[in-house]
């Protein structure tokens, strides 16, 4: 049990910069997963902090002292890797005792924490396998279990679940949790898919083009973006974004998105807006806050009528795109009110949850 | 067969059945210009490898003029013989010493040249291989002035830094030392090429997963290098122990089995009692004892081959 902390970290592969001055305090036994789109130097983040890469530019400090000159074998760490490195010729129960064997831990000892690892993870009946005869999902298990095993400060995970299928995928997900929630050791864990990232997370850090662009509970991620690129990488399907203008209506605010559409801003973020007023300014939106007019919600300002390009029922509600001045926005609708392509559709957006962007900056007002 | 496809698009347009029909036709037609065009090899296997070995079984059963059956007489007569006995000792000692030397010369070289950068790599492996390219009469014949008692390098170094002259060639010791020497030189490089080769294909990530797990370099290569080398080390072992059982020129060209015949192998006492005494079933005698040895290790070693092979995979 351990903190990790990355103090002003740069790493630079011959010209490319792959980490560009990343920092970031994780308290014991936190899960905090590094989320961002492939080749954002997640990857290149974690593999310093196990030591398998070197560090640039900074400091990397496990339980409160600097490691950087420490080799991965003394750091007691454990990583799971995305196509799990399992050692092909020793069983599972060699596999997963392989690090306190090395450690020359008492027999039994290692026997006694294989066991109870295998337990955890249900794979008790698979120890005297290969990695060759498991599946899948079942290899992925051995590669936690080789973790928990040595009890390590630190977790680190690497795209652990890309290489399983969707629906196995879910399930591991929670097998993970489930297991952090039992031995609650400091985890850090990488990943490209967003929904990974905010189902297990205690804390999320979206990561772009080497950089952190924002650290924060999931839920703050979601409903409070920094920036354009949160905004949009955060959440499924991604949020709407619309060029937009803030016109001064007396003492409110009117949001204008093309000539035929504009909405009055809500007063508790007009103030906050003001000085924006006249600016080419990007409106977002989540499909969730588009729907079909729902009771209480019934201000006729900001219903709108639109025809329906496309629509794809998922089941519990109905994905309605649209076009708005040459962009495609999404809904998410009632099943019920969804209305077939070509035929108008009544809609309500819900701008208390809207977001503006300036542009020039890229970050969220 | 998408290349067919894509080759003649006019099959495409064909019914179904025709296709099939068509395909079926090709694949017999395939595997019959498949025999027609192995046929060549087939009969130069069987003309230089079948027909000799089935030979010279029969022809070890006669007696030296080749005039009468024998059965197994030259074999009850070599076995009799202690020269023989120690053919046998000096063949096995030579064969399982050079191969033993070869492969980890190979091993511990292929190590050093696989960490070095990768920019000096292909200068280095080039030249490590120039023992195994040179042809292998003219480099023995090298060594063999090198070995020169007087005139020559070896001696001359030695005599330099106040030693006394080594009789390389001459003292039975020494000679079997030399042509073990001469030996391991020549076949390390096979040695260190498949080693680099096996090296390059251990996934980089199991030794990322070990070095976390907390092995040192030294554990790395025992417990991850080593096991994942098993195979390939058994298999050029194998080969490498049939090819210097059966090795003729380094011998023949620094000793001649001598002295007093003490580092004859095989071939060259085979070649000696056939070819220069005019025994030639009784040569042929000496040169089928090779057989039933390597035969054994061979099932032994290769056993263990695909059994791990099956299990790792
Ligand atoms: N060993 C390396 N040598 C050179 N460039 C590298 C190396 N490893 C990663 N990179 C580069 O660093 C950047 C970040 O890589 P990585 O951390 O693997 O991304 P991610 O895991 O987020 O997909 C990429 O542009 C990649 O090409
Ligand atoms: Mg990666």
């Amino acid at each position: 049990m351990a903190d990790v902390a990355l103090r002003d970290v740069v790493k630079r592969f011959d010209e490319v910069e792959a980490v560009r001055n990343i920092s970031l305090n994780i308290p014991d036994s936190e899960f905090v997963v590094l989320v961002g789109p492939s080749g954002c130097g997640k990857s290149t983040t974690l593999r310093m902090i196990a030591g398998l890469e070197e560090v640039t530019e900074g400091e990397i400090l496990i339980g409160g002292n600097v490691v950087n000159d420490v080799p991965p074998k003394d750091r007691d760490i454990a990583m799971v890797f995305q196509n799990y490195a399992l050692y092909p010729h020793m069983t599972v129960f060699e596999n997963m005792s392989f690090g306190l064997r090395l450690r020359r831990t008492p027999k039994a000892e290692i026997r006694a924490r294989v066991e109870q690892a295998a337990k955890i993870l249900d794979i008790t009946e698979l120890l005297d396998r290969r990695p060759k005869q498991l599946s899948g999902g079942q290899r992925q298990r051995v590669a936690m279990g080789r973790a928990i095993v040595r009890n390590p400060k630190v977790f680190l995970f690497d795209e652990p679940l890309s290489n399983l299928d969707a629906k196995l995928r879910v399930q591991m997900r929670t097998e993970i949790k489930r297991v952090h929630q039992k031995v609650k050791t400091t985890t850090v864990y990488v990943t490209h898919d967003q929904v990974e990232a905010m189902t297990l997370a205690d804390r999320v850090v979206v990561m772009n083009g080497g950089r952190i662009e924002q650290i924060g509970r999931p839920h703050d991620l979601y409903h409070r973006p920094k920036t354009h690129f949160v905004a949009g990488f955060i959440g499924s399907p991604a949020m709407n974004f619309l060029p937009a203008r803030l016109q001064p209506n007396g003492e409110a605010l009117m949001l204008r998105l093309s000539p035929e559409l504009a909405f009055p801003v809500p007063p508790a973020h007009a103030a906050r807006y003001r000085p924006s007023v006249g600016k080419d300014l990007i409106f977002g939106l989540r499909p969730e806050h588009i729907t079909e007019p729902r009771g209480e919600e019934r201000d006729p300002r900001y219903e709108f009528s639109m025809t329906v390009d496309v629509i794809e029922p998922m089941g519990m509600e109905t994905m309605v795109f649209f076009t708005v001045h040459g962009k495609e926005v999404c809904a998410r609708v009632e099943p019920t009110a969804a209305k077939p392509p070509g035929q108008p559709i009544r809609l309500y957006a819900n701008l208390n949850h809207m977001h503006l962007i300036d542009p020039a900056t890229e970050s969220v007002l | 067969m998408v290349d067919i496809v894509r080759r003649y698009p006019g099959q495409l347009a064909k019914p179904a059945f025709q296709r099939r029909a068509g395909m079926r036709q090709f694949v017999r037609r395939r595997t019959t210009i498949a025999f027609l065009m192995c046929l060549p090899l087939i009969v130069i296997v069987a003309g230089l490898i079948i027909y000799p070995a089935l030979y010279s079984i029969f022809l070890a059963t006669l007696n030296k003029a080749q005039t009468r059956f024998l059965g197994l007489g030259n074999f009850s007569y070599l076995l009799s013989r202690d020269t023989f006995w120690m053919v046998i000792e000096q063949s096995a000692i030579f064969a399982l010493t050079a191969v033993f030397f070869k492969a980890l010369i190979g091993l511990v070289t292929a190590h050093l040249v696989n960490n070095l950068p990768s920019k000096g790599q292909r200068k280095w492996r080039g030249m490590l291989l120039v023992p195994w390219v040179i042809p292998l009469a003219l480099s023995t014949l090298g060594w063999w002035w090198l070995f020169d008692p007087t005139h020559s390098a070896f001696n001359w170094l030695i005599r330099g830094f106040g030693g006394t002259d080594v009789p390389w060639l001459s003292d039975p010791y020494w000679a079997r030392f030399s042509v073990i020497l001469v030996n391991v030189w020549y076949g390390a490089p096979f040695f260190l090429i498949m080693y680099l080769a096996a090296l390059k294909s251990v996934p980089e990530q199991l030794y990322e997963a070990a070095q976390i797990d907390g092995a040192n370099a030294w554990q790395r290569f025992l417990h991850i290098t080593l096991p994942m080398m098993q195979n390939i080390i058994a298999i050029t072992v194998l080969f490498s122990l049939i090819v210097t059982f059966a090795n003729f020129d380094i011998v023949q060209i620094m000793t001649a089995g001598g002295p007093r015949n003490m580092t004859h192998v095989f071939a060259t006492y085979a070649f000696l009692l056939g070819i220069r005494s005019g025994d030639l079933p009784l040569g042929a005698a000496v040169s089928l004892f090779m057989f039933p040895i390597l035969a054994v290790s061979a099932v032994f070693i290769l056993r263990g081959v695909r059994k791990r092979g099956r299990e790792i995979g």
